[in-house]
């Protein structure tokens, strides 16, 4: 009987140890390129004697780790299925729902292990903080690419981007044109942003918005956060974070979001609608780069020559976003011109907060939002 | 080596105190004073700061008041639970009911919540048209008001599933025993019924504030503005992708909720040597 015991007792201690171990470790080199170079250190598709070696040596890898994609954001569902069907890779899509900061977390912990990610999709701050860990590459499509939006050498690289915007269920709400509206006694209890601006690239760049609105700047966030404690104050501020089921439950009749991640609302909801407010443009985009120590490096930069050809933008377009290249592709003539009428309209000079803009705006933040609305 | 042979069996469960508890709570405790190979107090004095004050005192207030209402309505229930027959359908009802809904928290809880009285909630806007009354007033439901509202909802549930079989443990012979020596009913409850589940209950009471203390999901759907308690403290300062290179402050955080679950057991442990001696 205590041999039995005894027994268990082993094999359970060695099945909970080989749980507890990580996942076989890869060779983050990954194989070399016809070039002979390591995939991992190619920076563009010549390094692997074109696209079709490229494709190869990307087929073999069979999988690609993505982080922090919801389906409904951009367009991403499509963009991944689209990827997976066209290749024949397995993509892995984890923790969709997480932030830019999470996905460099995870790039960090999960180091030297096949479930890293292999790709990032970050907001301004987090990449600008992180370059040291991306691999540069060029897509072939590099040079239609505006120059401002690039790292020089392919490090990051916009790819995709819009304008803060307000939608609203006008089957629940009255129409509304301007920010001040928010503030009349229809919209008690209604209006919801887009997370905490402390926390979420998408708040931060809501209440900026809410700042040029209201006699702000880019160098001058304030008015925008006393904006939000007057919303606060007239009782019409939710502090929910709105979510697709907040949206269609009416939770959340009013949010201030991205217009791309608006407009992905209307889609479930006909009665949902999205408008740029007149002189306070603010555009974000974006960085989308490559994990220097991805498990499937060329499976990575293969997603990269996806997501910058005519096919990925216009994917990013249908789901209401501004690809990086829409300039050129207009110009050539190979943009979905009906998706990209159906952009909302904007009216104003559109203005992108710089780094040192942004980092003083998030330090008023840090220390004056949690008061303004508490 | 006999002895060695018996702790062996304990093994499996070593190794999973190891991995889970020990060797995360060593991470914690060496990443609030230790981080990339620099010693610094610098954290740990982040912790006055205001914000983490507030968080923490907001923290310790919701834990504490939804551990009493929770302990107090749950310990009522159960005794009404007990005090019917075993075979009774009420009973079995309540009891499975509440080991459901004392894990119905999270997402799924919060969203029922702001679905029914939030601001634009079913019953609200009921109430609202008939009545002319506004449910949710300011708002109330997404602050430290609402938490504790939502947090009651499976506390009382826990309380009655842990605390149902100590109840049960009070056997009929001391009661009868108390009335034959000539006491009341009061007096049974004064001297030998409460002393005797003190312990129990003081027990789950501190499960309970525990449980509230380490909640995070349902907070993190029902409040997504300010962080006012400190899981969600924690989540801005680890997942921030606007303020960053905070996760030292994290480490810090999560070190305090360690020392308050800390200090509750060993107030716990005294008091319980306390009534132990009553018990005597």
């Amino acid at each position: 009987m205590k041999n039995v015991r005894l027994i268990s007792a082993v094999a359970a201690a060695v099945v909970l140890a080989a749980a507890a171990c990580a996942p076989p470790e890869k060779d983050s080199g990954g194989d070399k390129t016809s070039s002979g170079t390591p995939a991992g250190q190619a920076t563009s598709a010549a390094d692997f004697g074109g696209m079709d070696g490229l494709i190869a040596a990307a087929k073999k890898e069979g999988e690609l780790n993505v982080i922090a994609l919801p389906p409904d954001w951009a367009n991403y569902g499509a963009l991944i299925k689209a990827f997976g069907d066209k290749y024949g890779i397995k993509v892995n899509s984890a923790q969709p729902d997480a932030s830019s900061q999470e996905e460099i977390n995870a790039a960090n912990q999960q180091k030297g292990r096949s479930t890293a990610p292999d790709v990032f999709d970050l907001g301004q701050s987090v990449a600008l903080a992180n370059t040291g860990l991306f691999a540069p590459y060029k897509v072939a499509t590099f040079d239609s690419i505006p120059a401002g939006m690039k790292d020089p050498n392919g490090t990051w690289v916009n790819d995709y981007g819009g304008y803060m915007a307000i939608g609203y269920d006008s089957a629940k709400v009255p129409d509304m044109s301007t920010v001040d509206d928010l503030l009349k006694p229809d919209y008690q209890g209604k209006v919801a942003l887009n997370g905490d601006p402390t926390q979420a690239g998408a708040a931060f760049s809501g209440v900026a918005m809410v700042a040029l609105s209201q006699g702000g700047s880019t160098d001058d966030i304030a008015p925008g956060v006393a904006f939000f404690t007057k919303l606060k104050q007239a009782g019409n501020f939710v502090p929910v974070d709105p979510t697709p089921a907040t949206i269609e439950s009416g939770q959340t009749p009013v949010v201030i979001d991205w217009d791309y991640l608006n407009a992905a609302q209307t889609k479930k909801l006909p009665s949902w609608k999205v408008f740029v407010p007149q002189g306070a443009v603010l555009g974000g985009y974006y960085f989308q780069a490559i994990n220097k120590d991805a498990p499937h490096p060329a499976a990575a930069r293969l997603w990269q020559e996806f997501l910058y050809s005519d096919q990925g933008q216009n994917l990013y377009l249908a789901g209401g976003a501004r690809p990086v290249r829409a300039d050129a592709m207009v110009k050539s003539g190979t943009i979905d011109s009906a998706a990209y009428e159906k952009l909302p309209p904007v009216s104003g000079t559109p203005v992108i907060l710089n780094q040192a803009q942004t980092d003083k705006a998030n330090k008023y933040l840090a220390d004056n939002w949690a008061k303004a609305i508490g | 080596m006999r002895r060695l042979r018996d702790a062996l069996p304990l093994l499996p469960f070593g190794v999973f105190l190891t991995i889970f508890l020990i060797i995360p709570t060593v991470t914690v405790i060496v990443s609030a004073f230790y981080l990339d190979g620099v010693f610094s107090l610098q954290r740990i004095g982040l912790l006055f700061s205001e914000t983490a004050l507030a968080a923490l005192g907001k923290s310790v207030l919701l834990s504490a008041s939804t551990a009493a209402i929770g302990a107090i309505l749950g310990a009522v229930l159960a005794w009404l639970v007990v005090s019917s027959p075993p075979t009774s359908v009420l009973r079995r009802v309540v009891l499975s009911l509440c080991s459901v809904l004392a894990q119905f928290g999270g997402v799924a809880l919060a969203f029922a919540f702001l679905a029914t009285i939030g601001l634009n909630g079913v019953l609200t806007l009921w109430v609202s048209d008939r009545f002319g009354f506004n449910l949710a007033g300011d708002g109330w439901l997404y602050s430290l008001r609402g938490l504790i509202l939502v947090y009651t909802y499976f506390q009382i549930p826990l309380m009655v599933i842990v605390f149902t079989p100590a109840l049960e443990g009070l056997r009929a012979e001391w009661r009868e025993a108390a009335v034959s020596l000539g006491a009341s009913r009061w007096a049974y409850w004064r001297e030998v019924g409460f002393p005797l589940l003190m312990p129990a209950f003081l027990g789950s009471a501190l499960l309970l504030f525990a449980n509230a203390f380490a909640a995070y999901a349902t907070a993190a759907a029902l409040v997504s503005q300010g962080s006012p308690i400190v899981p969600l403290l924690i989540r801005t300062a680890l997942t921030s992708e606007v303020v960053l290179g905070q996760s030292g402050f994290a480490y810090a955080l999560a070190l305090e909720m360690v020392v308050v679950v800390a200090v509750v057991m060993v107030a716990y442990n005294l008091l319980v040597r306390r009534t132990s001696r009553w018990l005597q």
